[in-house]
């Protein structure tokens, strides 16, 4: 028996080693330059410590200069109303799903330990201690690194959100299918 | 030791991550190309994170030094 017998895994590990030059190749612009790598976060929770996370991550790839999109949908979105937005939609459920959370950046709970506002406050208060920025702090320097934001068609439809609810500064409203072909063509996704 | 012709000082400390990277990058911004950016942080990541950002944005990191815990970068931008 000799070490022979492994190289199938050898090979298979040399293969998808094999891809990243691969892709990179497949992605060089006509003129030899490389295209940078572009970022879409596909922002569904509008939970506190999801969208922190979220708008980090944004914010540094902006920064890092890798052309960077927030795809904003469901409960995601509701974390990009306007802050003084109180009741948002025309129907009773539609303003009784806005009564039950709140939209707006400044005012996201935490999906665990939340207690009546407690968590997040104990979070704000640790965040300021230790020179952590804050959501909104974060969302207007990824807005002014160039991070654009693309709400969701349908959940603004099923909300009932006008343009009008919405922070200042937000892209069109577009479908999934623009989000699919951004991640077709080689986008980086995160979906969170 | 030579002077360096510093444009613009970025004080990032006391900041957390991923402020240090972000004010300097709005910094890095609106220069002329070949100013010299400095940056202060206090946040102990900050010295693999600028490392690590220079090569993407592929701007020069000129100097990186540390006095007590702050941490002190010189970038030259791209």
């Amino acid at each position: 028996m000799t070490k022979q017998s492994f190289d199938p895994i050898a090979e298979a590990i040399a293969d998808v080693e094999g891809v990243p030059e691969a892709f990179a190749e497949a992605f060089r612009a006509p003129d030899g330059d490389r295209k940078p790598r572009e970022l879409v976060i596909i922002c569904y929770s509008g939970d506190l410590e999801k969208t922190w996370a979220s708008l980090i991550l944004a914010s540094t790839a902006a920064a890092s200069g890798t052309p960077t999109r927030m795809f904003l949908t469901f409960w995601g979105l509701q974390a990009f109303v306007k802050d003084e937005v109180r009741i948002t939609g025309q129907s009773w459920m539609q303003k009784m799903l806005a009564f039950m959370q709140r939209p707006g950046i400044s005012h996201r709970k935490l999906s665990k330990m939340n207690f009546m506002g407690m968590g997040p406050w104990m979070m704000g208060t640790l965040a300021k201690q230790y020179g952590v920025a804050k959501p909104k702090e974060l969302l207007e320097a990824a807005m002014a690194l160039g991070v654009e934001l693309m709400p969701c068609q349908m959940t603004m439809d099923m909300f009932g959100l006008k343009r009008s609810d919405m922070i200042d500064g937000m892209g069109e409203p577009v479908g999934a299918a623009t989000v699919i072909e951004l991640l077709a063509n080689g986008a980086a996704p995160l979906f969170i | 030791m030579t002077v360096l012709d510093i444009a613009v000082q970025v004080d990032a400390r006391g900041l957390s991550c991923p402020m240090p990277i972000v004010r300097t990058a709005q910094a890095v911004r609106p220069l002329a190309a070949g100013a010299l950016v400095e940056v202060l942080a206090t946040d102990p990541g900050s010295q693999r994170d600028f490392v690590a950002w220079c090569r993407a944005t592929g701007h020069d990191l000129v100097e990186q030094t540390t006095e007590g815990t702050v941490h002190r970068f010189v970038i030259r931008r791209k």
